[in-house]
């Protein structure tokens, strides 16, 4: 390959910046300045589609209406295990207004067992199983008829509780090793179905970043302070505002599929392998998407039966779930009992780290606490045993940054009572055992902005209500899909598309990629038009592990500059000058030595045989390689959130007065944009730390809060003044050197929420939610 | 926000209490579910009295569909609609007025909020049937021939939209609120939008977006 020399921006702006040279092939462009230097990129550009979405004239799926559409309902279980002995659909088949009714037979999703069951129908594992589908002419008759179908159950004994589960007579969720597929939002999530006893699975000892190090009786033998204790995590909902869903249309030529999906092209695959299709019969649609959180990387159950039910009807069929449907059978994070003890020497130095956990993701794999203990910090000693244990209840599936936040919670509390048992400043004792340079910066310009110096002795705050300051740090690798592409048009008459089969899922990738090619192309964002969340276009990464940026925009600008260059040869040819001569700026391509040579891509396109220029590139490898050849890139996306609370030592409540995140994804494309992700992952971090929970009747096994008014959610009331802190990080890896936000803005925060809560009452709260009952608890005051 | 409207929300219909009818009905239930909702969302649907000429007082209606004349963004509609249906269904599956949108369908999260005769009220909680000759307003109605609505604008110019499947409610809420109040604080716009959710936290910009707009109106 052809490689050209180029120096690139690296390090943090204000703080260490300088330059790294690489090799970078020759048919990508040169290295960007840092932001300042650049006019589009870097800058808060406003969203492409907002216009769309304050009008109310953006159509999500579940706004689609298409001539002639069914809309369809499922049936699901109302018992949490049971074999069903027999269905009867007769009286649902002739009610008035029903054209189609199946029933499952084979479930698309959550772990299954190996051998194959004999039964005719799928056992039932979980209280919201699907069981069958119908197709009516509205909603209601939809839901009317599916409540006529008929199932005899034998009901089985379950266990709801992940304790009882963990219990050898518990009953069993599943009797043999299990496997599942993992999705693209599991991100380095471990899925060890085949090994362990009942109905704990695992245990598993390593994450991509290796196994155990070291020695932990040396370790802990060499700490003159150790930290030990249990940590538990809640199961909590994603609650995406659309809930899961598709309309499904099944022509002859081929499936036509609406659907609030965060990865268009896993759909695709799915159905096509569902359905025993070739994936170019298979079009997945998905331009304006309701929220996802994690939850929202596959077709489902419910994509399969709205295909099926399309099929036999030969009408258009809307799917899509309700509130309830949502809660009990869509995904959750699963929660954890996470066992920590860590090892340190009086200088902080940290000497060893045991971790065990157990967690439930229900009738899935994928409880794990992720890598933070392994990663975080420097420690010579360090092993992990996580355990997946099975449980009566729905799936869980990924939740922004999954198994991090859970292992987060533990571990920046562990930190935290260190740092006091040395008696050192929690920022103090980080700056020793924490080698990331991004972090120390967000360190200290956060501390800054929050006014840690104001920090007093846990408890000292005088009076029944009282203030607590506490902070919390995070890591999230740098991942890259390779899968990757994006086309670029410049059409005759001038005008600029972008098109790849990417998402938007609220993130704002479409702005970001308008920005991406208006930067190259010389040209304003608003005058690039941006066609993506559709399969006819190339290939776009899965909106899963903050991939999107990092994986999508260098595809977008090489792609961009590609097309520029095949615009230079034309207009080269015609002035009788080198391409490389030119330029482009405002819209026009002009003589870098000549000024007065100008030309409009309009006129430049004149008298060419087609009508557009057409480049295409894909992700390609980062400069100077990989960390790991699948595409985990050097370097981390660390933060560190801050968090004011206000206890009320009398009645428990506690309320979070304000957050300050500091945060960094490498070069930031769009910084409003990256600020409403911040805010977002705030928000839900103050959410999980102290209001949501998943209420389960052990007893019964129905989710009790399956809804919006018990299952409770933060609202404006409950929303704490947010500043956050964006570092810009070069590291000179990408055409674009930017990354993504979405999971490192959700890990710290509920733990800096529980560090602050201690620094005000002194006592400490292993558990979340902190909930008023538990605060007056560790208070003995109930 | 504003405490002396609690007194309309509780109005009883007079055709109820004539009815005699104890216990909860489902119109019943639909009223005292919608007071119960956070924000400003006033439900208002003690206008049964406001039955068209053509409908005797103790006709049974239903199950089958029945015509209604609605009023929508200034434009007079007749659907054939089943008297349970709600005025969130027929705006959505009836005249594909979709940027209204169901959520939680309970009135608990307001993203289906529109305007009766210029009030909020959860269209998820809002029998078509009962809503009479009232004004209803949509997302759609919000913004004239002349452009965006001050509130919209801001919304763009603050990066006051995620994923944008709560905005349509957010802005209902917050247009009424800046009719309503032409000054508000902070605290104001968190009490007005408190029943408006947000999964995607984008709550912080949307503050800014109608304080900023409060100025421009």
């Amino acid at each position: 390959m052809n490689t050209k020399k180029q120096k690139f921006p690296f390090g943090i702006p204000d703080h260490n910046l300088t330059e790294v040279e690489r090799e970078i092939p020759v048919g990508e462009p040169d290295a960007w300045p840092v932001n300042d230097q650049l006019k589009h990129v870097g800058k808060p550009v406003k969203r492409y589609d907002a216009k769309a979405k304050v009008t109310g004239k953006a159509k999500y799926t579940a706004d689609m209406r298409l001539p002639g559409m069914l809309y369809a309902k499922f049936l699901r279980s109302t018992v949490p295990a049971a074999r069903i002995k027999s269905i009867d659909t007769s009286a649902a088949e002739s009610y008035p207004g029903v054209y189609a009714v199946h029933v499952i037979e084979n479930l698309a999703t959550g772990a299954r067992e190996k051998e194959n069951e004999s039964n005719r129908f799928p056992e039932i594992k979980f209280t919201g199983q699907p069981i069958a589908g119908l197709a009516a002419e509205s909603l209601d008759i939809a839901e009317e008829a599916a409540r006529l179908i008929k199932v005899e159950y034998e009901y089985q004994p379950f266990v709801i509780d992940v304790e009882e589960a963990m219990k050898p007579e518990a009953p069993l969720v599943f009797s043999a090793p299990v496997e599942q597929k993992a999705d693209a939002g599991d991100v380095g999530v471990t899925h060890e179905g085949d090994r362990g006893q009942g109905n704990v699975r695992g245990p598993s000892t390593s994450s991509f970043f290796g196994g155990p190090r070291g020695d932990l009786e040396k370790g802990f033998a060499e700490a003159d302070v150790i930290v030990e204790h249990t940590y538990r995590t809640q199961v909590h909902t994603h609650v995406p505002l659309e809930t899961h869903g598709v309309v499904v249309d099944w022509k002859p030529d081929g499936m036509l599929v609406y659907t609030s999906t965060q990865n268009t092209k896993a759909v695709r695959d799915e159905m096509a392998d569902y359905f025993d299709l070739p994936r170019s019969k298979v079009r997945v649609i998905c331009e304006f998407m309701g929220g996802g959180f994690g939850a929202k990387h596959s077709a489902g159950n419910f994509g399969p039966m709205a295909a099926i039910l399309s099929r036999k009807t030969g009408r258009p069929v809307w799917l899509m779930l309700d509130r309830k449907e949502e809660h009990i059978s869509q995904g959750n994070r699963p929660n954890s009992i996470h066992y920590l003890k860590i090892g340190a020497k009086k200088n902080g130095k940290l000497t060893a780290i045991q971790q065990r956990s157990h967690g439930t993701a229900g009738v899935a794999l994928g409880a794990g606490v992720g890598r933070v203990a392994q990663i975080l910090y420097e420690c010579p000693n360090f092993a992990t045993e996580q355990y997946d244990v099975f449980t009566h209840a729905g799936p869980g599936a990924a939740w922004r940054a999954p198994g991090n936040v859970q292992g987060a919670y533990g571990v920046e509390q562990a930190i935290d009572e260190l740092a006091e048992k040395i008696n050192m400043d929690p920022l103090a004792l980080r700056d020793i055992i924490d080698t990331s340079e991004v972090r120390k910066v967000e360190r200290q310009r956060g501390a800054e902005k929050f006014g840690w110096s104001r920090r007093k002795p846990a408890g000292s705050d005088p009076g029944p209500v009282k203030k607590g300051l506490g902070v919390a740090q995070s890591t999230w690798p740098r991942f890259i899909e390779f899968d990757s592409t994006a086309e670029v048009r410049i059409l005759r008459d001038g005008a600029v598309e972008i098109r790849s089969g990417v998402q938007d899922i609220g993130t704002g990738t479409k702005t970001v990629l308008a920005q991406v090619v208006a930067e190259e192309l010389g040209i304003r964002p608003e005058e690039v038009t941006v066609r993506i969340g559709d399969t006819v276009f190339p290939n776009g990464p899965s909106s899963g592990g903050s991939k999107v940026t990092g994986s999508i925009t260098p595809a977008a600008r090489n792609a961009a500059y590609k097309a520029k260059m095949e615009l230079f040869e034309q207009v080269a040819g015609k002035w009788e000058t080198d391409p490389s001569l030119l330029k482009t700026q405002d819209g026009q391509i002009i003589h870098k030595e000549d000024p007065l040579k100008k030309m409009s891509f309009n006129d430049a396109l004149k008298g060419m045989r087609t009508g557009a220029i057409y480049a295409s590139a894909s992700r390609s490898d980062d400069y100077g390689g990989f960390q790991q050849p699948w595409g985990l890139a050097y370097g981390d996306l660390g933060s560190v959130q801050f968090a004011e609370v206000t206890v009320d030592t009398e009645t428990g409540f506690v309320k979070v007065d304000k957050i300050v995140a500091a945060h960094s994804c490498g070069r930031p494309i769009n910084t409003a944009h990256v600020r409403s992700q911040i805010n977002g992952g705030v928000i839900q971090g103050v959410a999980y730390a102290l209001y949501e929970y998943r209420s389960m009747d052990k007893e019964t096994g129905h989710m009790m809060n399956a809804n919006l008014d018990q299952y409770k959610l933060p609202y404006a009331m409950e929303i704490p003044e947010i500043e956050s802190i964006i570092v810009e990080d070069y590291a000179g890896r990408s055409s674009t050197d930017a990354y993504g936000i979405g999971e490192p803005a959700n890990i710290a925060t509920a733990v800096a929420v529980a560090n602050a809560v201690y620094n005000a009452i002194g006592v400490r709260i292993y558990e979340i939610p902190i909930t008023p009952d538990k605060v007056l608890n560790a208070l003995n005051k109930i | 926000m504003k405490e002396k409207k609690q007194s309309e929300k509780l109005t009883v219909l007079p055709e109820e209490s004539k009815s005699g009818k104890k216990g909860l009905s489902r119109r019943g239930f639909l009223k005292g579910a919608g007071v119960t909702t956070a924000g400003t969302v006033m439900l208002q649907t003690g206008l049964l009295g406001h039955a068209r000429a053509d409908v005797k007082e103790d006709t049974l209606l239903g199950p089958d569909a029945i015509l209604v004349k609605l009023k929508v963004n200034g434009r007079s509609r007749t659907v054939q609609v089943e008297p349970r249906a709600t005025l969130a269904q027929v705006l959505r599956d009836h005249l594909e007025l979709t940027g209204t949108k169901i959520v939680c369908d309970r009135g608990s999260c307001s993203a289906c909020t529109v305007w009766l005769d210029g009030k909020p009220v959860n269209s998820c909680m809002t029998l078509a049937m009962d809503v009479g000759d009232r004004d209803i307003t949509t997302i759609e109605g919000i913004s004239n021939q002349e452009g965006l609505h001050p509130v919209q604008q801001a919304f763009i110019d603050h990066d006051a939209t995620q994923c944008g499947y709560c905005t349509p409610g957010m802005i209902m809420t917050s247009v009424h609120l800046l009719n309503e109040n032409k000054n508000p604080t902070l605290e104001d716009v968190k009490v007005a939008l408190r029943g408006n959710l947000c999964r995607c936290g984008t709550q912080p910009h949307i503050f800014k977006a109608v304080l900023d707009a409060s100025k421009k109106m």
